[in-house]
């Protein structure tokens, strides 16, 4: 066992710490050096293996995206909930992945739940089915086709799986 | 302060608190639990990041120096939410927690709460 197993986490670790303390002290960088390098030794019996970012430039674009969308989402998720409810059209929808690590499904996942009108709710067993939650379902294949090319894709490429 | 930072701050703070009160009455009103999931999974989510956005923008302007802490909530929050929906989600469904009548796709949730495939065929 090496002494820095994450190197990358440790640094991470450091520098969230100093940024959360506000503060450069010593006494600070000594703690946030503890941490850095004690939590991933802790941790690191736990991991296994994920894919790498393949594609770091369009993982960005994807943030940002995404953060655009959330912000749609919730003008539209508004306007919904203070116009009347017995317009909505709540349904349940099968939608199948094409993408197989696990990252990949909790990324995409997470994802569908901050935006437009849905919520992730289950995973089938063999990894191949995500079941969503829409709180207004105009068109089942419509919804399935947007989440696959506007969000499954991207992620696909940016793991490159 | 100037005028405009002030307009700025109050702007953000009043977007913030208008998002928190749609997702509110969105959990007071909407019908089942299922969709009202969907009230502070987003809208609460942008709420708090208005709040926070204009704090961050205070402090930064009034101690001088960047504030990330407001950034990194944010960070957490966005990451947090979703997997708190979906467990909330989960638990409705084990617990039989019925949809209202006219969802759609109804058909699906003994398979979901199954947690197999959507092709898999009805079990007599």
């Amino acid at each position: 066992m090496s002494f820095l197993p994450m190197p990358f986490h440790s640094l991470l670790l450091f520098v969230v710490w100093l940024l959360l303390n506000s503060s450069i002290s010593p006494g600070h960088i000594l703690l946030a050096a503890f941490f850095a390098i004690s939590i991933p030794l802790l941790v690191n019996s736990m991991r296994n293996e994920q894919p790498k970012i393949k594609k770091p430039w369009l993982a960005i674009r994807y943030f940002f995206m995404v953060l655009k969308d959330i912000l749609v989402a919730n003008i539209q998720v508004a306007v919904l909930v203070l116009g009347p409810i017995k317009n909505l059209n709540p349904g349940f929808v099968a939608i199948p992945l094409d993408i197989t690590s696990d990252v990949g499904i909790t990324l995409l996942a997470s994802t569908v739940s901050l935006t437009p009108g849905t919520v992730s709710v289950e995973i089938s067993e063999d990894k191949q089915w995500l079941y969503v939650h829409a709180l207004h379902l105009d068109n089942e294949q419509d919804l399935i086709d947007e989440i696959k090319q506007r969000y499954e894709r991207p992620i696909k490429e940016i793991l490159g799986c | 302060m100037s005028f405009y930072t002030e307009l700025l701050i109050t702007v953000l703070l009043v977007i913030g608190g208008v998002f928190l009160l749609v997702g509110s009455i969105g959990l007071a009103r909407l019908p089942d639990i299922f969709t009202r999931l969907h009230g502070p999974t987003k809208a609460t989510t942008l709420g708090i990041t208005g709040i926070l956005l204009s704090s961050l923008i205070y402090q930064t302007i009034t101690q001088s120096r960047f504030s990330v802490s407001e950034l990194l909530i944010t960070l957490f929050l966005l990451i947090t939410a979703p997997v708190a929906a979906n467990m909330i989600a989960k638990t409705a469904l084990h617990r039989d927690n019925p949809a209202i009548p006219r969802t759609t796709g109804q058909s699906l949730m003994s398979k979901i709460r199954t947690r197999q495939p959507a092709d898999a065929q009805e079990e007599d």
